[in-house]
């Protein structure tokens, strides 16, 4: 160790793989894992909302699964829920629009309307 | 970089493992891979969570889910409902006393009045990875006190935060340091007493196991105060996984640079070694300590001099203990201020506590100094299992006392606890209820003292012998009248004219008891009778024929075939087969098997 910046940075780094553990009072985005999401492939939307969260340092937004949400023909299945907001839930998702979803509704707060249920089913 | 959803921590130390939590840990890797989880879901082992009566302990992050008692075939539930499907599994939360299932790690009644300062990552962090202990502010205070800060402010710092020795003495930290800088000496040394002898303490050991670094750390910190470059650990050989942990955080810190020359590019240089014991509890001593690093019998001797002006090799040498060490890191990077925030006026910080005896929740704790013993006992312990009544509390260990139940409301601090008769200790708090026989308390830790005595000076050596006798004959119910008186008086013989704290204290599990249990040992003595109903020699079993249903449970329960009797009718123990081994007494479901 050469410097206290030395370490500092590695600290930075670090801190990124344990902030998992930290109680998080920020967005929660919920992926549907059941049989019917995995197998219309929700587990590339989940680590690419997990690569994008972690890229742009979210560090208050948490990535989890859930179980079947319900509407099995329209997975993968993606629900935000913002703290103080409605729930929005995002449907037949790929990662292309997940990375969308960060970019555009977790950090700038805009809904992207057009995957929403609401717009499919229109 | 290695991304994760989840993280799967498991508690690795000695209590959880010795209940299979390795296998745990071997069979949830395996599982993950086999379902091609191992991507997103990472398992992390950890040091003590301090619920160890709950254990072994899962915690599953984000969600903070709290599974207690995992046993081995709970892991493919938790695997394929938890990690895969993202349901949570009900089944194996933790339930506090309230019987409802608690979700999070944050809600648990036993962990939200404590507060954690020495034991801030242990539950938290996977103690064989330096980086997770870099995430969590470590080597930040060495990296601060070498780069900003001058050896004398550091010495300051110590003094000012009022940090008292936490291995039982309470002896101000800062002076000691100041001592040792002050002292005359080409060569200086830092020791960390790691010896944890008393009887169910387990503090020191769960801190290594735990967060390993922030001893190195401290030790580290403590080097540049004192102007030492070269440090010893010296740990019981009987806390392997302790010393597994400490090695790899020394051999990990060599590799960062955290150890060795030119640390953080100052010309600090620094180094340490293990140095194990064989487990002598008089190596808790600091001089017999010392005497067995330099490879002598471990044996104390007089003071002065003290370590800080001649201790290891003759040269000045620091010696503090494990949980002392934990504290100074979290000390360099808050204040002073901060740190007398904590606590009371003389006794500032925290202290842990291995909680044990008749309790609850065992496990470990750590307070902020000035808690009452009820808070401790009935908030975050739980209270006293299966509706019995509480007697006492054993603080200290063998140098300690028995508190009665009417000195509860008694705010644990250094003073407060020497004025009643015990003393902090290395923080063992055993709990008694109302079954416990105190004299046979004050005999085992007699017994343990006598065993561990290292015959050096003829008070302990020869005394402690005679106090033993003397509680054997009392509850063997052979006790003669002048005992007691005889008891008391050796005590304080023995207390005043023995060489090391070890003899010294020797004699206070039995002055306490004498203090607050008196009539206990006048009923062994004039009645032959052991209120408590624990000392075999002095109880006999008997069945109330009113109470009796002839249900004949007694009879197939008894070991020697002592009962007899018909079926539905009452039957009878026969005293002179009887060996007073209590199970007619379990077993009977009419409270009919009195025992006097």
């Amino acid at each position: 160790m050469k410097s206290l910046e030395e370490l500092k940075k590695i600290r930075e780094e670090a801190r990124k793989k344990v902030d998992l553990r930290e109680e998080k009072k920020g967005t929660r985005i919920v992926v549907g894992m059941a049989t019917c999401g995995i197998s219309a492939g929700a587990r590339p939307v989940l680590m690419a909302l997990l690569e994008e969260a972690k890229k742009r340092n979210l560090n208050d937004v948490t990535v989890n699964q859930t179980g079947c949400i319900g509407v099995c023909r329209l997975e993968p299945i993606v629900e935000v829920y913002r703290p103080g907001e409605e729930k929005v839930t995002y449907v037949d998702m790929t990662p292309e629009k997940a990375k969308k979803v960060i970019a555009e509704h977790i950090v700038n707060g805009k809904v992207v309307t057009e995957y929403t249920i609401g717009a499919y089913e229109e | 970089m290695e991304l994760y959803r989840s993280h799967v921590l498991i508690c690795r130390g000695t209590g959880c493992t010795s209940s299979k939590s390795d296998d745990m840990e071997v069979k949830l890797n395996e599982l993950i891979k086999e379902k091609e989880l191992d991507k997103e879901v990472k398992v992390v082992r950890t040091g003590c969570f301090g619920l160890c009566e709950a254990g072994p302990i899962i915690v599953v992050y984000p969600e903070g889910a709290f599974y207690s008692h995992v046993k081995l075939e709970d892991i493919d539930e938790i695997v394929e409902e938890h990690l895969l499907k993202g349901r949570i599994v009900d089944r194996l939360l933790y339930k506090g006393e309230e019987e409802e299932k608690i979700k999070s790690v944050n809600e648990v009644t036993f962990y939200k009045k404590q507060k954690r300062v020495a034991l801030k990552n242990c539950g938290v962090i996977d103690p064989e990875d330096i980086n997770e202990y870099i995430a969590y502010d470590g080597y930040m205070a060495l990296g601060k006190v070498l780069t900003e800060m001058e050896p004398k402010d550091v010495i300051n710092v110590i003094k000012d935060s009022g940090l008292r020795g936490r291995g039982g003495g309470g002896f101000p930290s800062g002076l000691k340091w100041d001592f040792t800088s002050k002292a005359e000496g080409d060569q200086k040394y830092v020791l960390c007493n790691a010896d944890e002898g008393d009887p169910g303490a387990f503090m020191d050991r769960s801190i290594l196991e735990g967060d390993p670094h922030a001893v190195v750390e401290a030790m580290a910190i403590a080097g540049y105060a004192v102007g030492a470059n070269q440090g010893y650990v010296y740990i019981r050989a009987e806390y392997p996984i302790a010393v597994e942990r400490l090695q790899l955080a020394i051999d990990h810190a060599r590799e960062k640079g955290l150890l060795g020359e030119n640390i953080f590019g100052t010309d600090f240089n620094f180094d340490m070694e293990i140095r194990l014991g064989a487990g002598a509890f008089v190596c808790g001593e600091e001089t017999a300590l010392i005497a067995s690093i330099e490879g002598e019998r471990g044996m104390p001797r007089n003071k002065p001099p003290f370590p800080a002006n001649s201790g290891l090799w003759q040269k000045p040498t620091l010696i503090n203990n494990v949980e002392t060490y934990a504290n100074v890191n979290q000390i360099i990077l808050n204040g002073a201020d901060w740190f007398k925030g904590i606590g009371t006026e003389k006794s500032p910080g925290t202290k842990v506590f291995a909680l044990g005896g008749k309790i609850n929740n065992t496990g470990l704790v750590e307070i902020p100094m000035g808690t009452p013993l009820k808070e401790v006992i009935y908030e975050i312990g739980g209270g006293i299992p299966n509706g019995k009544k509480f007697k006492a509390v054993q603080t200290g260990g063998p140098s300690g006392g028995c508190i009665p139940a009417n000195l509860i409301d008694t705010p644990i601090t250094y003073d407060s606890l020497t004025e009643i008769g015990s003393m902090m200790g290395s923080g063992g708090m055993i709990v008694m209820d109302e079954e416990t026989c105190m004299v046979d308390i004050a005999r085992f830790f007699l017994d343990f003292t006598v065993e561990e005595s290292c015959g050096k000076c003829p008070p302990c050596r020869i005394g402690t012998k005679r106090m033993l006798e003397i509680l054997e004959r009392i509850t063997s119910g052979n006790g003669e009248a002048e005992d007691i008186d005889k008891l008391e008086r050796l005590a304080e013989n023995i207390k005043s004219s023995a060489l090391c704290g070890l003899g010294q204290t020797a004699p206070n599990p039995v002055l306490s008891t004498l203090k607050y249990f008196r009539d206990e040992y006048e009923a062994h003595v004039n009645e032959k009778t052991c209120p408590a109903g624990t000392c075999k020699d002095l109880v006999s079993y008997s069945i109330d024929p009113e109470a009796c249903k002839g249900c004949t449970l007694c009879a197939k329960a008894c070991p020697v075939d002592a009962i007899s009797g018909e079926r539905k009718e009452a039957h009878v123990i026969d005293q002179d087969k009887c060996i007073k081994c209590g199970a007619c007494e379990e077993k009977c479901p009419f409270g009919a098997v009195v025992n006097k």
